[in-house]
């Protein structure tokens, strides 16, 4: 079995983390909806094909552009995706066309860019890649399913450097209908007050994460993938156990891991869980979280597996992100929990490479 | 990798007997719609399941607050059926993960109660029905698969094939010791329209690698597969229905929606599933095709076919004039068929061929064969260019 290492990452998010800085500047937010900082497009899409693409196409083929610049590779073995919701933009502008006009004076542009997989075609297109070309879609661990699919690939020799991400745009009437079921935050908060929130529902956001994977250390490596796993289901009283055999197989000990990086998102119906970690087995652990600065999409635990990263190779743990008083100043493994309305569950474990 | 059971729905029967005689029989599924208003009505033909939502929730028991899906109920059915042809009556006695397949996901109730969510409460419960995993969670529960690797692809028209490939790389790299394996989507005015707007919509019958093809018909279908470990078949001491021998998925690289002239992608799809194999294409015995019937695809298809095969191409023919093209659940169904040709020897027909096409000289075959086959490919291709071979057999 080869070892999976990141070699490259790049976010795209509702705080600056585009230009390759650590959270160095926080952007301070009092809202329901957190639109990303967006780079200047230009520098990585021609800007007649810009014109045509929706913000979740362009922001997967800049993070993927990135990504791949940092590991220093051209090619890739594989290209895969994930996003819950996928090109949300097109196909409301289809549905929406198709019900207005009574199915009359469509156009085919909007649906074919509605297809779940545009993100990781056009990339391919770009790149001229024809190799293996994947797309994931389930909900909150659509980013995982790619990532456990690429370090099995590498893991088992079939490939050697492949590209992973996660991308999610906003929609305006998916976050209009989201809002009426209380998913979304009826009353704006600012980051400050995420984590001890008492209402329901979360801060909904889009943006891109993309990771380059390689079975050897690259000059510019993050980190080393030791596992990831995903579980659908996870009764409350049934979270310590799972973790624990999750660490277990990795042959670690919750003693050894030195930062947890948890999926708090502000929604008191579903962040029980991270709290009775918070206060039970991850007690003395340094504890970190990321959405009261960027939010809550499908496939933002890519986020938080960017903020892992960064800490293993900065050796930095920004304020913005602690949790508790617990510092750490030789982080070697982190450990990321991510679950979403209390159903798919991700489990990240890094190492220091 | 071997297969242990397996479970359909589709416009030619609602289990795996029932599609089995339709294919024998030559009785295709293609009709007018009935189940959904549109006025593409008279222009377009389709492989509809003739039960309404109703009928299906009725079929599945499930209470009237439920919101499930066309998609779901179609994808639980077809599961179902693939776990009890396989012998499972206890899901946690091996690590079983369930890897689904969809392209339309929710979008049946998305696109009728797209307005109404925002004033109706009543509707409000399908806003959740709507993602890409939502009919595999629905599946997941209805197995009763709790704490296990459950994950959807959707890759367009090859995504059920890349959900088998998944599954039986999970199994080879011991991941998991039984995973269920398929793909789920419904008729949807979306996906009418939007084919209709990409004029690639016949206004009849399909006719796959004719020379006066017209287009496709849209089809509706669910099927899934149960992939077991050698350990699990050993200690169960299973029967087998056929083996996964090869997989191959690649990427085209040409256009959003349409196949490159010379079929690229779909070459190399072809080439990296014989070469997990090991098996020369001279050891192929039949293709089931992709051949959707559209002018750019059965081109692209047919000389990728020769580029592979040369001068030697094994028999071949697309079920899609039986089923229409069932988009995402297609790589599912057409798995089934391609066990069912296995099993049974048999080859099933191309239906409604008559002409062959002017750049190249290949014909499928057009009436039923019946003869010994050991090796069967299977092809499924898709927009974004994704492009998936996979490759059955009869022994291990």
């Amino acid at each position: 079995m080869k070892e999976v290492y990141i070699n490259g990452i790049a976010a795209i998010s509702a705080q600056k983390t585009f230009d390759g800085s650590f959270l160095e500047n926080i952007e301070d937010y009092q809202n329901t909806l957190l639109i990303a900082q967006h780079p200047d497009y230009k520098e990585f899409i021609p800007p007649a094909a810009a014109r045509r693409m929706a913000a979740g196409i362009k922001m997967g083929i800049a993070a993927s552009k990135i990504a791949m610049k940092e590991a220093d590779v051209e090619m890739l073995d594989a290209i895969i995706t994930g996003t819950g919701l996928g090109c949300v933009i097109d196909s409301e502008k289809f549905v929406s066309a198709m019900i207005d006009n009574k199915e009359e004076y469509l156009t085919p542009t909007s649906f074919i860019q509605s297809t779940h997989n545009t993100v990781a075609g056009q990339i391919a297109l770009g790149l001229e890649c024809k190799a293996y070309n994947f797309t994931y879609v389930h909900s909150a661990i659509s980013f995982e399913s790619a990532l456990g699919d690429g370090q099995l690939q590498i893991a088992s020799g079939e490939a050697s450097t492949i590209l992973v991400g996660g991308v999610e745009e906003l929609g305006p009437h998916t976050v209009a209908i989201h809002r009426t079921i209380d998913h979304i935050k009826t009353e704006p908060i600012s980051i400050a007050e995420v984590l001890n929130s008492e209402t329901k529902g979360a801060v909904f956001s889009e943006g891109a994460n993309f990771f380059v994977l390689s079975d050897h250390k690259g000059k510019n490596c993050y980190a080393k993938l030791m596992d990831v796993v995903t579980y659908n289901t996870i009764a409350k009283e049934r979270l310590i156990p799972i973790i624990e055999n999750f660490l277990d197989r990795n042959h670690t000990h919750i003693s050894q891991i030195d930062v947890v990086v948890l999926g708090y998102n502000g929604d008191q119906e579903f962040d029980d869980g991270y709290r009775m970690l918070s206060n039970g087995i991850f007690k003395n652990i340094q504890q970190v979280f990321y959405k009261h600065l960027v939010g809550e999409h499908n496939t933002v635990s890519a986020f938080g597996l960017w903020l892992a990263s960064k800490i293993l190779k900065t050796k930095t743990i920004p304020e913005s992100v602690k949790i508790n008083d617990i510092e750490n100043t030789e982080p070697r493994m982190v450990l990321c929990y991510n679950q979403y309305r209390g159903k798919n569950h991700s489990l990240i474990l890094l190492k220091k490479c | 990798m071997a297969i242990t059971g397996m479970g359909i729905i589709s416009a030619i029967g609602n289990n795996v007997a029932e599609n089995y005689d339709a294919l024998y029989h030559e009785k295709s599924g293609i009709t007018r719609i009935d189940n959904i208003e549109t006025i593409q009505r008279d222009a377009i033909m389709v492989g509809e399941i003739k039960f309404t939502d109703a009928q299906l929730v009725k079929k599945l028991n499930l209470p009237s607050s439920n919101n499930y899906s066309r998609t779901a109920m179609l994808g639980v059915i077809a599961a179902k059926e693939a776990l009890f042809n396989a012998g499972i009556t206890d899901l946690n006695t091996y690590s079983t993960g369930l890897v689904s397949a969809t392209s339309v996901g929710g979008m049946d109730m998305t696109e009728k109660y797209y307005y109404q969510y925002l004033t109706e409460p009543e509707t409000q419960k399908y806003i959740e029905s709507h993602h890409g995993g939502d009919s595999t969670e629905k599946i997941a529960e209805q197995l009763g698969i709790k704490e296990s690797f459950v994950t959807t692809i959707s890759t367009a028209c090859s995504s059920a094939a890349n959900a088998i490939l998944l599954g039986a790389r999970l199994i080879q790299s011991g991941k998991l010791d039984r995973v269920l394996v398929g793909g789920t989507d419904c008729l949807s005015k979306f996906t009418i329209n939007g084919f209709k707007t990409l004029m690639i919509l016949s206004d009849t019958y399909n006719t796959p690698f004719d020379d006066n093809r017209k287009g496709l018909n849209l089809g509706e279908a669910a099927a899934f597969l149960v992939l077991e470990s050698e350990a699990v078949i050993k200690a169960e001491n299973k029967p087998v229905l056929a083996y996964i021998k090869g997989y191959g998925n690649a990427n085209d690289a040409h256009h959003q929606t349409a196949s490159s002239e010379f079929g690229d992608g779909a070459t190399l799809a072809m080439q990296k599933a014989l070469a997990v194999a090991d098996l020369k294409p001279s050891d192929i015995d039949y293709i089931n095709v992709h051949g959707t019937a559209t002018a750019n695809n059965d081109l692209s298809e047919g000389r990728a076919i020769l580029r592979v095969f040369d001068t030697a191409v094994p028999p071949f023919s697309s079920t899609k004039a039986y089923t229409g093209h069932t988009l995402a659940a297609a790589g599912a169904i057409e798995a089934v068929y391609s066990i069912l040709s296995l099993q049974n020897n048999v080859i099933f027909p191309n239906l409604n061929f008559k002409t062959p096409m002017k750049e190249f000289y290949l014909e499928p075959e057009t009436k039923l064969v019946e003869r010994e086959l050991n090796i069967v490919m299977s092809n499924s291709f898709g927009f974004g260019g994704n492009c998936s071979t996979l490759i059955f057999s009869k022994e291990a």
